[in-house]
């Protein structure tokens, strides 16, 4: 027996090591006809990752302090030894990080990932998602543009169209009558403590969940219903080494992308990094147009689109609460006997194409000023939002669905 | 029915030039961050000319030494005019509270300037054409306006060289026509020579706003081909693992 075998034995003995290795990776029996649309899971995880770790670094030379915030930003830019790297791979990352989330969720449209029986990883993955943007709208405050301040006034006053208690609501979450430096602390210790944490956690526990049930694939077929005789699933093959170096090649294509974004184009024309943050916040003026950040532009569009009773914006803070919501009924709105789009029949494929249009659309009006041919357009785009889950415990019913093979397809 | 189609018809090309509208017309700066020579040139019109109101002071003067070819110094000797150090920040006398009484807002710093005014190109050639569209305005407090900038709190602080010029087309202009000068008084310049040291200036703006941005470029295509060449391999290793599955 090598030292190495003896140092591996001896902390099997008192820790399952080898268990988790064999459990979650080198025995952990993936469907084997996986497609593009199964990197962005990795992709994400790796996302995570960075982001932990150029926070980490970033955190050394930033200043949460409404006078220094600012100032520390650029001094990282100019003094810190490759800070700005470090710094557009941090803001570059938050924005790539939506985007691999956007399609991983998109993938779990396309082939049914939440339904029976991974109601759970669906669920683990929303909150995910809810507290992603959490952590992204206090990070963005952080830089403490012009954009930054703005933006985190424009979102918290949200807090105040709550009926009776919202203005103390506000008062509340700021710490401050406005955005102010007891804001950005407490926005800086959640951004850095409280949310990695809880998202970690969530992670740990969306990958426990889908290595209990399997994981889903292209053609939506429960691989372990067809096991050999050695009792593993005949159409799993072991995560590792597999899908490692399978997902490594995923993990250089997107790198190659991201690189380009970091190195050639770090603002991607006012989309990753917007003028106004460039400008230090100044509470006694305000920008022209106040946009969130992309990623959040669908439900500022559907925010916009209902209108006020009375003063009141409390109706579009409802909806755009309701527009998060209705994605973790998922599961249980979905009464369709299959689970991949492949077999789904084509009113399902119309309302999933209706609702990526719809996505899109919001999104690109929640750029654009508010009123005219555009508030009409978000209404419209809200509500075709909308249909796509209320109308799915029908549509999914009376769908013509194929039927599914029993094994999966594999070329 | 028909009064109705026309009606939203009116009403959403209305909303779409309300949202074409606003557009300030931009001459093309074509800076060239690798012409140290122009980024020098700039260099001693924003330490002569801007730095007395605004500062920079998020930039070390000798950073800016060191990346424009300039030794500590020459620096010290040549570009700072107060008893700054050459590892100073370029900052200013000036208070906040005395910039706001004397100009009716501070004069902002110019550190990252270039980026606040557009990503890309945009913050260049926005400071490369406000530099050349200062116009005589009596009704202004330094009676000077500029149409990049409507209102502007600023002098033309480069008067002296470039001379002062009217706007022959107000009233085209602010229907979003391209402005037209004729100078009233000569500088010490002509017209070529000042769109150069416009040209220097905001090249200089451009490097101070981010002055990784040369290596960063440079980086850029290194990392770009060592992934390519890391696919290859990987995309291998992936095809030789796959092989035996069916």
């Amino acid at each position: 027996m090598s030292m190495l075998e003896k140092t591996l034995g001896w902390v099997d003995d008192r820790f399952p090591l080898t268990k988790m290795w064999k459990e979650h990776l080198s025995e952990y029996y993936a469907p084997k006809n996986f497609n593009f649309w199964y990197f962005f899971g990795s992709l994400a995880l790796m996302v995570l990752v960075m982001q932990i770790l150029t926070g980490i670094w970033l955190t050394m030379s930033y200043k949460p302090d409404a006078e220094l915030a600012f100032a520390s930003v650029e001094f990282i830019m100019r003094d810190v030894e490759w800070g700005w790297l470090i710094r557009y791979l941090h803001s570059t990352g938050a924005s790539a990080f939506f985007v691999v989330v956007y399609l991983h969720m998109f993938r779990g449209l396309m082939y049914g990932s939440y339904k029976k029986p991974r109601e759970l990883i669906w669920l683990f993955g929303m909150f995910i998602y809810l507290a992603l943007m959490a952590e992204a709208f206090m990070g963005y405050l952080l830089p403490w543009g012009q954009m930054s301040y703005w933006g985190a006034q424009v979102i918290v006053s949200l807090f105040g169209a709550v009926p009776f208690v919202g203005e103390e609501l506000a008062i509340w979450i700021r710490g401050d009558f406005v955005i102010g430096d007891a804001t950005l602390n407490r926005f800086f210790a959640f951004h850095v403590i409280a949310l990695p944490i809880v998202l970690l956690g969530l992670v740990v526990a969306h990958i426990i969940a889908l290595h209990e049930v399997g994981s889903n694939n292209p053609d939506g077929v429960e691989i372990k219903k067809n096991k050999g005789a050695d009792g593993k699933p005949v159409d799993g093959i072991p995560f590792h080494p597999y899908y490692s170096v399978k997902d490594i090649v995923g993990v250089i294509v997107f790198l190659f992308f991201f690189a380009a974004v970091i190195f050639f184009a770090p603002e991607l024309g006012g989309w990753f990094l917007e003028k106004d943050n460039f400008v230090p916040a100044d509470p006694l003026k305000t920008p022209e147009h106040i946009v969130p950040l992309w990623y959040f532009t669908p439900f500022y569009a559907i925010l916009r689109a209902v209108p006020p009773i009375g003063v009141s914006q409390f109706p579009g803070v409802v909806a755009m609460g309701m527009a998060i919501v209705v994605l973790f009924l998922l599961p249980w709105l979905d009464r369709s006997p299959v689970k991949s789009i492949r077999y789904r029949g084509v009113i399902y494929k119309f309302f999933l194409a209706l609702f990526v249009i719809s996505f899109i659309v919001l999104g690109w009006l929640g750029t654009q000023p508010a009123g005219g041919i555009y508030l009409i357009l978000s209404q419209i785009f809200s509500i075709t939002y909308f249909l796509f889950f209320i109308l799915m415990p029908w549509y999914t019913k009376i769908d013509k669905t194929k039927p599914v093979p029993e094994r999966v397809t594999f070329k | 029915m028909k009064k109705v189609i026309i009606a939203l018809v009116m009403v959403s090309l209305s909303s779409l030039v309300n949202a074409a509208g606003g557009k300030i017309h931009l001459d093309e700066a074509n800076i060239d961050l690798t012409d140290k020579a122009s980024l020098q040139r700039g260099a001693k019109l924003f330490t002569n000319y801007c730095l007395n109101c605004h500062a920079a002071s998020f930039m070390r003067y000798n950073r800016m030494g060191k990346d424009l070819g300039i030794s500590d110094k020459l620096v010290a000797d040549n570009l700072i005019f107060s008893d700054d150090k050459v590892g100073d920040l370029m900052k200013v006398a000036m208070t906040t509270e005395d910039g706001a009484t004397w100009f009716g807002t501070p004069p902002p710093d110019l550190s990252v300037i270039s980026r606040a005014k557009g990503a890309g190109d945009v913050g260049a050639n926005w400071l490369y054409t406000y530099f050349r569209s200062f116009y005589v305005d009596e009704s202004r407090p330094f009676g000077v306006n500029n149409t990049v900038f409507k209102d502007v709190g600023m002098p033309h602080v480069l008067w002296e060289l470039q001379g002062m010029q009217k706007l022959l087309n107000a009233e085209e202009v602010s229907k979003g026509a391209t402005p037209e000068f004729a100078l009233v008084s000569t500088g010490s310049m002509t017209a070529d020579e000042y769109d150069t040291a416009a040209r220097d200036l905001t090249n200089f703006l451009v490097y101070i706003g981010e002055p990784s941005k040369l290596k960063r470029l440079a980086l850029g295509g290194w990392v770009l081909a060592f992934l390519v060449f890391f696919f290859f391999v990987a995309y291998a290793m992936k095809k030789e693992y796959w092989k035996d599955i069916h």
